[in-house]
């Protein structure tokens, strides 16, 4: 993957203007002049947030055969599928802003068949009962529905309007997660039990989803993002709007957040939380060494490897037209 | 001039006709169901990002007409939708044997070594037939299975433009590929001619005017299959041979029984709760 580099070049007057033009709120555009650091910061977090809509059929992907009624099947695989079509969106952001650097799609898949590349630590995640899928949908869906709120105020215009358009169906998500939950929460015994099992394993999880809390020390990393107002919130204010959220639906569905410590701290009006080992997501999940990382790896893989023949006969034409 | 019955009220008055149409509506939910649950495995393993999308749009579609004829058999009077699709006996469905063949080897979940090549051919080969059968079914005698077809073919266009744009785009590309089709319509000629079966009441599906006879979707259909490999410089493999045993008799393979218990696991777990 391309290392973003720390420092800006402030001598060139070029930067200078640049920073003029986020202050003033202004929207960059593909074919505007950006400092490399700025293209390279937008490039890595959106090429992540693309792959990882594409890594993200896979969970859900092995609840559609199996959805349980006609009505359901239709409506997760439209899920499923817009998801893939979130990715294609985002990935085609992210090519715009390779192309000058001679870096193609292609070139995005090896990255994250070799680890440069990450995929968000949710999709690392098993999905052992049909709770699951319902469980995805809703607050997996929910937590990136307040991440991608905030990076829709995003000073990069192509990606602030992919996100308009992914917010929306993202909504229609949670509310299709919503009832699936429902469904399930004010279900028989058996469908209550599947539903409490899969929020106890999806907790710690949904946690980590907006990254390790900064207790005042913001990472250079974040220090750019937020300098080229490519995204306006911290991850712990994300969390704790998260919080603000789910935790008063979750109780609403009769569900119990596992989480015995934790508890609205109205002084300080924040979430007092039991934190999740967030070194796992450091240690395991970013080395690909989570429970199915290497699953789902292997089947993006395989569809790679597979049709390869397939994107051969189709370079072949195109060379033929050309 | 054949009878013609407007309503699941007016059908119901005739025994005999219903029992033919049950088992022709039958035949058509099972069939989109299964080619349905096939094209679920191939999520997130289709060549491109865009074919995913593609893929899987077609597919849900496919599920959404399976859902349209259980209903229709639901206003008849057999049962609820979601049992029908889901909890009858092996032997009770109703599906040609080519819809319910397997992708390729391995699980959809962790090993899955499926052939494009043979999804593009199965696909275009069902979809040509349920052009054919979507035609002949919009001059039904029972007009709400007439309507429904209709609905049915506007989606469907495409779903057929689909698979053919994909065998006009490898057809003439690499030696590969050609190699790949062929073996992939020899591959779907060992189970084509089920589709062409209307099963044990064949014949009275026919003389109700239900639809017309399984000769002519066969005719038809290799008329326009043999124009379309013959155009596309690949091998046409003449006249497939007659199946012994059918799928619209209700003997399936192994692998259909397995697609049956994948579909039905979670649903199955509790047939009486809300899902």
């Amino acid at each position: 993957m391309f290392k973003p580099e720390i420092t800006i070049h402030s001598d060139d007057p070029r930067v200078q203007e640049f920073l003029e033009r986020i202050e003033n709120g202004e929207k960059i555009e593909v074919d505007d002049w950006m400092p490399d650091d700025y293209r390279l910061q937008l490039i890595k977090l959106i090429a992540m947030h693309g792959i990882s809509e594409i890594m993200g059929a896979f969970p859900e992907k092995e609840w559609v055969p199996k959805a349980p009624t006609l009505k359901r099947k239709l409506s997760l695989m439209a899920k499923v599928q817009d998801e893939v079509g979130h990715g294609q969106l985002l990935i085609r952001v992210a090519e715009d802003l390779m192309h000058p650097l001679g870096k193609t799609r292609e070139d995005l898949i090896e990255d994250l068949f070799s680890g440069r590349l990450k995929f968000h630590n949710v999709f690392h995640m098993p999905a052992p009962s049909w709770a699951d899928a319902a469980l995805i949908g809703w607050l997996v869906d929910g937590a990136a529905i307040v991440t991608q709120k905030m990076l829709a105020h995003t000073s990069y215009a192509p990606y602030a309007r992919a996100l308009k358009r992914i917010i929306l169906e993202e909504r229609f998500h949670a509310y299709h997660g919503e009832d699936m939950v429902i469904a399930l929460g004010d279900g028989t015994e058996q469908q209550r039990e599947m539903m409490q099992d899969a929020l106890n394993r999806w907790w710690p999880a949904l946690l980590m989803f907006f990254g390790p809390p900064e207790n005042g020390e913001i990472k250079s990393n974040q220090e750019i993002n937020i300098r080229y107002k490519i995204r306006s919130k911290t991850n712990e204010e994300l969390r704790q709007e998260f919080l603000d959220k789910y935790v008063p639906q979750i109780r609403a569905l009769g569900l119990e957040v596992p989480d015995d410590n934790i508890y609205y701290d109205e002084t300080k009006k924040q979430w007092v939380y039991t934190h999740p080992d967030y070194t796992y997501l450091r240690d395991v999940i970013a080395k690909n060494q989570g429970p199915r990382s290497q699953n789902r790896l292997n089947l993006r893989k395989i569809g790679f490897d597979n049709n390869e023949w397939v994107r051969e006969a189709l370079l072949h034409n195109q060379k033929a037209i050309s | 001039m054949v009878k013609k019955y407007n309503t699941p009220e007016e059908a119901k008055q005739d025994q005999q006709y219903l029992d033919t149409l049950k088992e022709l509506i039958f035949q058509l939910a099972d069939d989109d169901l299964l080619i349905s649950h096939r094209g679920s495995e191939w999520l997130g393993l289709a060549p491109h990002i865009e074919e995913d999308v593609a893929y899987s749009s077609i597919t849900q579609n496919t599920m959404g007409h399976a859902a349209m004829l259980y209903e229709l058999l639901e206003e008849l009077g057999v049962g609820k939708a979601d049992d029908l699709a889901h909890l009858r006996k092996p032997e009770e469905y109703r599906n040609a044997r080519l819809v319910e063949r397997v992708n390729g080897t391995g699980d959809y979940k962790e090993n899955p070594d499926y052939d494009f090549g043979y999804a593009i051919i199965r696909n275009y080969a069902y979809e040509l037939f349920k052009k054919i059968r979507l035609e002949a079914l919009q001059q039904s005698s029972f007009v709400p299975l007439a309507d429904t077809a209709r609905k049915i073919k506007r989606e469907q266009y495409y779903h057929l433009y689909h698979w053919e744009v994909w065998i006009d785009q490898l057809a003439h590309s690499t030696d590969e590929a050609q190699k790949r089709l062929n073996n992939a319509i020899q591959k779907t000629w060992e189970d084509v001619a089920s589709l062409f079966d209307l099963g044990p009441k064949g014949d009275q599906i026919v003389e109700y005017g239900l639809l017309e006879s399984g000769e002519m979707l066969k005719k038809k259909f290799m008329d326009q299959f043999k124009a379309k490999m013959e155009n596309s410089g690949l091998i046409w493999p003449g006249e497939p041979q007659p199946l012994s045993e059918t799928g619209r008799e209700g003997r399936h393979s192994e692998e259909f029984v397995d697609a049956l218990n994948h579909l039905s696991e979670v649903y199955k777990m509790d047939p009486q709760a809300s899902w």
